[in-house]
């Protein structure tokens, strides 16, 4: 397989050296530091307004209505006006309310989805988190966020908050095992944790969905229907079903607190899509068929970044669509698909993989 | 360097929230207002407190989670390692794994995979 001609860690290493010739160290490492910073808000907040808009337009077009498209052209600046006016809204604050907890648990959310975000490949060599357990972080700094979500909920001393807390608590926590089973049977097939080894290897010898046979297919699907229920979206968004808990757990936050609840939850639907194109996709490694070379040097020639982004927009693309094509489903109904279906499959998956993989059955 | 940019990732999540709370702070009205400081529910004064006791439900799949997801956590290690490991180590993780269905199918039978 052909070198990546597009490795972001040559430019780094070449902004690295150019500041250290010229400023100490100390103060290089802040700059990178402050630069990494600035650099993790911006992309946060530049997909966050696309994923709002994109949702918004897609579900229009699903039930046949227009969207957004009185404030700029197609109503592109709506998601502008709307953050404008999330921050000049009124905080009101409750008197009953446990005012730490209700501070602080925007705070957990937030956090959590930034971490979680920092560990996406965006391309060779351009990955802010990346460990060697990669994973294994990512599954811990997500999990972070349903304490904020309990927390929200707990504190707001609101029937409807405290319902919809409950609902998301369980919902997520149980289908976190669906998606942490279904990570550990890609990890069995690539035999590493860290997200850059993990596109690595799928950039030398293919995707891993084509690599796994039709197990990685199946663990594709779990991964689509966990991830949507984690996101607190689609057929799973009970916890904060409009209808009956009003706004579920952020029901009392107000203008700009609210607003962090959504920005979160459209992250998370992003980091979600983004680590499910790293596991199963490829993550920046390009579309590859053995034998035609090429055809693949045109495509090695697609930077990494684009072929990333693409793959993400394709699977946000499937999650907006199973989110607006079911119905919502009952507490009970969520529970019994997670745990008498989603993990017995998931266990069976992880077996087949194994062994799979032991017998060297895979690609 | 990894562990700096992870205490980046952090400080950017914590500042972040930090100042665009101090900023919608300042850029908002403020207005006092002894009925806007009642819980929303529905215009109906609240009945009884919302801090109460709750479904046993939610508790019993937390627990059942616990389970599972330390038993995951068991997993990550040897999945990394396993294309090394002989067909000993799978037998004894298959094993491990029985042990785990055992406990599931104990929980489905006894009914606390139902929503009482």
């Amino acid at each position: 397989m052909n070198e990546h001609i597009f490795d972001f860690s040559v430019v780094w290493h070449w902004l690295d050296e150019l500041m250290l010739s010229v400023m100490p160290e100390w103060l290089t490492l802040t700059i990178e530091c402050v630069l990494v910073a600035l650099g993790i808000i911006t992309l946060y907040a530049i997909f966050a307004m696309i994923m709002i808009y994109l949702e918004r337009k897609v579900c229009a077009f699903m039930q046949c209505r227009l969207g957004p498209d009185r404030v700029g052209p197609w109503g592109l600046i709506q998601v502008i006006c709307d953050v404008l006016k999330m921050l000049t809204k009124e905080i009101v604050s409750l008197r009953k309310t446990d005012r730490l907890l209700h501070g602080l648990a925007p705070f957990l959310v937030i956090t959590a989805s930034m971490l979680t975000f920092s560990c996406l490949p965006w391309n060779k060599g351009a990955q802010i988190l990346d460990f060697n357990v990669g994973v294994f972080f990512f599954l811990a700094a997500g999990s972070i966020g349903v304490v904020g979500i309990l927390l929200a909920g707990w504190s707001a001393n609101n029937k409807y908050s405290m319902i919809g807390a409950m609902r998301a608590g369980a919902q997520i926590i149980s289908y976190e095992l669906s998606i942490g089973m279904v990570m550990l049977t890609m990890i069995c097939l690539a035999g590493t944790m860290s997200f850059s080894e993990i596109c690595q290897q799928q950039a030398d010898g293919g995707w891993f969905i084509f690599r796994g046979h039709i197990l990685s297919v199946i663990a594709f699907v779990i991964y689509l229907i966990a991830g949507n229920a984690e996101c607190n979206r689609g057929p799973f968004d009970l916890p904060e079903s409009e209808s009956e808990l009003t706004a579920g757990y952020h029901t009392e936050y107000s203008g700009m607190d609210f607003g962090y609840y959504y920005l979160a939850e459209y992250m998370n639907l992003f980091i979600c899509a983004g680590i499910a194109s790293t596991i199963f996709l490829g993550g920046w490694a390009p579309f590859v068929i053995p034998g035609l070379d090429g055809f693949n040097e045109i495509m090695a020639m697609i930077p990494g970044c684009i072929w990333f982004l693409g793959k993400v927009f394709f699977v946000i693309m499937l999650l907006l669509w199973e989110r607006w094509t079911f119905p919502r489903l009952r507490i009970d109904q969520i529970l019994t698909l997670e745990w008498k279906y989603l993990v017995p499959m998931t266990m069976v998956l992880l077996v087949l993989m194994a062994l799979c993989v032991s017998f060297g059955l895979t690609f | 360097m990894n562990f700096t940019l992870l205490v980046t990732a952090l400080l950017t999540g914590l500042g972040f929230v930090a100042i665009v709370t101090i900023l919608a702070r300042l850029l908002a009205p403020r207005s006092y207002n002894a009925q806007k400081e009642e819980p929303y529910e529905c215009g109906i004064p609240t009945k009884g407190r919302s801090w109460m006791q709750f479904r046993v439900g939610y508790y019993l799949f937390a627990i059942l989670f616990l389970m599972f997801d330390v038993e995951t956590m068991f997993l990550f290690p040897w999945a990394v390692v396993m294309h090394n490991l002989g067909s000993m180590a799978l037998l004894s993780v298959l094993f491990f794994l029985f042990i785990l269905v055992l406990g599931l199918a104990y929980a489905w039978r006894k009914g606390a995979l139902e929503w009482q």
